[in-house]
C-alpha cells in the first residue's frame, strides 16, 4: 500500500505521474480523494466543500464539451453552466467563481490570454494569473488532462477536481469516473445542500493561487 | 463536409475565445469555390504565424490554406523546419512527424482514413521544407511516390536548412555559400521535378508563391489528381530572405526575379495522361454549373 497522497502542490518541478507513486483508479461508484479510494458519495461532498472553501473556484471545460460534436456533449455544457450557476449563488461575497474554456491542445506561445483560456502545456498561468486555487477538468482528453494536472501539482498551490468520462485521474487530488450530465448535476446539488456550512478561505494560498 | 462540425455547444458559447466564434461563423469550411479570394473577406484557418517578418513561407501557407478544396476533412503532415512553428496557428487538422519521416506517416495516415471513413473524402497533404524532403527524408519522399500513396507532397524549397540557421541542401543552387555552409555548394540543385515525375507522380509543378491565383490552382489540382488517380508534387520557391540578406518587403520581388522564363524557378509542370483527363472532367462540370447558375440567375431576373 503506497504512502503517496495526491496533494496541493507545489510539489516540485516535474512531480511524478501519481499513477507511478502507487495511486490507482477507482471502480466504478467510486471515486479517489488523494488517492486514496472512497464511495463515489463521498466525493461529492468533499468536491462541493473544495469550491465552497475556495476564493476562486473555477471550472475547466475542455473540447469534449465545448464543441457539440454530438447530443451528449451540448447536454453536458448545459449542465456545467449550471454547476457554474449553482456555484456562483452559493459562494459569499468575497469568492469570485470562474468558467474558463480549454478549447484545444495546441502549444499557444507566446500568445496564451489567461484571463480568457487555459491550455494544458502552460495551464499554471492561467492559474496565477487568476489566482485560482481550486479547479475542475471536464470534457478534457485524458492524455491531455493528465500531463495538466501534473504541471498543476507541480508548480501551484491549486486543488484539482476531475469528473473524468472514463475511468478517473490518479494526478488530480479528487477524480470521479464515468462522467455524465446526471453526476454534474447531482455535484450542483452537493454545493446547494452544504452552502453556507463551509467557511470560505479568504486569503490565497501561497503560490498559486 | 461541412460547419456542422465546428459547432459550439450553445451554453458555453459566450465563454469561447473570439478566435473560435469567428471560425465557427466566418471560416469558408464547406464552401465549394474557396479560394484566396476569400482572404480578407472571411476568417483564415491560420491565426498567427511565428515566421520572420516577410516571409514568404507565411504567404504560402495563407494561400494554401485558402486553397484546399477540402479543409475540414484534410490532414496535412508536417515535419520539422520554419513551417512546424505555424501549424500549432492553423485550424486544419495535422500531425508533427519525425523529421523527414513525413511522407511515411501520411501513407499509413491516408490508408488509415480510407479504411475508417470508406464512404468520405479524405485529402491528405504533405508539407514539409527541403530538408526535410529531399535530403532525411528523400528515401520516404521516392517510395511513397513508387508505390502511388494517393497524397500531395508539398515542399516549401528555400534552398537550405533555414530552422537550423542556414545548413546546405541538395535544393540549393550550385556554388551558394550560406551562413553554415562556408564552402560552397559543390554540385547541382537536385532535380526533384524530374525525378517525382519518374518516379510515378501524377501531377508535378515548380513555381513560385508570387501569384496567390497560381497556388490556388495547383493546390487544388494536386488534391484532386491525389485524390482520385496517384501521388503529386509541388515544388514552391518560398525564398528564405533572412538567410540570403533580404528585408522583409523584398520577398514578393525576390520571387519575381527567380520566375522568369530563363531562371531556376520558370514554371514547370507535368501533368500524366489521366490526371490530365482528370482536370479535364473537372473543369468541364464546373463549366456546366457556371452555365445552369447563369440559366437560373437570368431566369430569376
Ligand atoms: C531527426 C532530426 N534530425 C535533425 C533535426 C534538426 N533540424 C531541425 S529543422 C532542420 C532543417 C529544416 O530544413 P528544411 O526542411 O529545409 O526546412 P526550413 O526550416 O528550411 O523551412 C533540421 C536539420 C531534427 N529536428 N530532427
Ligand atoms: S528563417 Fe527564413 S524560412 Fe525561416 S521563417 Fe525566417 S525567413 Fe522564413
Ligand atoms: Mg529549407
Amino acid at each position: 500500500m503506497t504512502q503517496y497522497r495526491v496533494l496541493p502542490g507545489p510539489e516540485h518541478f516535474l512531480p511524478p505521474s501519481a499513477a507511478s507513486m502507487g495511486i490507482c483508479l477507482p471502480d466504478p461508484g467510486e471515486a479517489h480523494i488523494n488517492g486514496v479510494i472512497v464511495p463515489e458519495e463521498k466525493a461529492y461532498e468533499e468536491a462541493a466543500k473544495q469550491f465552497l472553501m475556495a476564493k476562486v473556484p473555477t471550472l475547466f471545460p475542455g473540447p469534449l464539451v465545448l464543441w457539440a460534436w454530438n447530443e451528449k456533449a451540448a447536454k453536458k455544457a448545459t449542465a456545467i453552466r449550471h454547476l457554474y450557476n449553482t456555484i456562483k449563488e452559493c459562494v459569499q461575497p468575497g469568492q469570485t467563481p470562474m468558467l474558463i474554456p480549454m478549447p484545444d491542445y495546441r502549444p499557444k506561445y507566446p500568445k496564451i490570454n489567461p484571463e480568457v483560456e487555459i491550455n494544458p502545456n502552460h495551464p499554471n498561468l492561467t492559474i496565477w494569473h487568476n489566482k485560482i486555487d481550486c479547479c475542475m477538468f471536464i470534457g478534457v482528453h485524458c492524455h491531455q488532462a493528465n500531463l495538466s494536472l501534473k504541471i498543476i501539482r507541480g508548480g501551484t498551490s491549486c486543488y484539482t477536481i476531475a469528473m473524468c468520462a472514463q475511468a478517473g485521474h490518479e494526478d488530480a487530488m479528487l477524480s470521479f469516473r464515468d462522467a455524465s450530465v446526471e453526476k454534474i448535476m447531482k455535484l450542483a446539488d452537493a454545493v446547494k445542500r452544504l452552502k453556507g456550512t463551509v467557511k470560505p478561505r479568504l486569503t490565497s494560498a501561497k503560490n498559486g493561487a | 463536409m461541412s460547419k456542422e462540425k465546428i459547432k459550439i455547444s450553445e451554453d458555453l458559447y459566450d465563454i469561447m475565445p473570439s478566435d473560435y466564434q469567428d471560425l465557427v461563423k466566418s471560416a469558408t469550411y464547406g464552401k465549394e469555390d474557396r479560394g484566396w479570394k476569400d482572404i480578407g473577406n472571411s476568417k483564415e484557418l491560420i491565426e498567427q504565424h511565428s515566421l520572420c517578418a516577410g516571409c514568404p513561407e507565411s504567404m504560402a501557407f495563407r494561400y494554401i490554406l485558402a486553397s484546399l478544396p477540402n479543409p475540414e476533412d484534410t490532414v496535412m503532415v508536417g515535419s520539422t523546419g520554419c513551417t512546424s512553428l505555424v501549424f500549432p496557428m492553423v485550424a486544419v487538422h495535422n500531425i508533427h512527424s519525425l523529421f523527414g519521416n513525413q511522407n511515411a506517416i501520411a501513407s499509413g495516415l491516408k490508408r488509415a482514413l480510407s479504411v475508417r471513413f470508406p464512404g468520405r473524402t479524405k485529402d491528405v497533404v504533405v508539407l514539409a521544407g527541403d530538408g526535410a524532403t529531399v535530403d532525411i527524408g528523400l528515401d520516404m519522399t521516392l517510395q511513397a511516390w513508387f508505390r502511388q500513396e494517393k497524397f500531395t507532397t508539398i515542399c516549401f524549397d528555400n534552398e537550405l536548412y533555414a530552422n537550423t540557421g542556414g545548413q546546405e541542401s541538395g535544393l540549393m543552387q550550385k556554388g551558394f555559400v550560406a551562413k553554415m555552409a562556408p564552402v560552397g555548394k559543390l554540385f547541382d540543385k537536385v532535380r526533384l521535378p524530374e525525378i517525382a515525375r519518374e518516379s510515378g507522380c501524377h501531377y508535378v509543378i515548380q513555381c513560385t508563391v508570387s501569384k496567390p491565383s497560381l497556388v490556388e490552382k495547383v493546390v487544388r489540382n494536386a488534391v484532386m489528381i491525389a485524390r482520385e488517380i496517384g501521388p503529386t508534387y509541388l515544388q514552391l520557391y518560398t525564398p528564405c530572405i533572412l538567410e540570403i540578406g533580404k528585408n522583409s518587403m523584398e520577398g514578393l520581388q525576390e520571387m519575381r526575379d527567380s520566375e522568369k522564363p530563363t531562371e531556376r524557378f520558370a514554371y514547370r509542370e507535368y501533368i500524366s495522361e489521366p490526371a490530365k483527363q482528370l482536370l479535364a472532367e473537372i473543369s468541364a462540370k464546373d463549366k456546366e454549373k457556371k452555365a445552369a447558375a447563369k440559366q437560373l440567375a437570368s431566369q430569376g431576373a
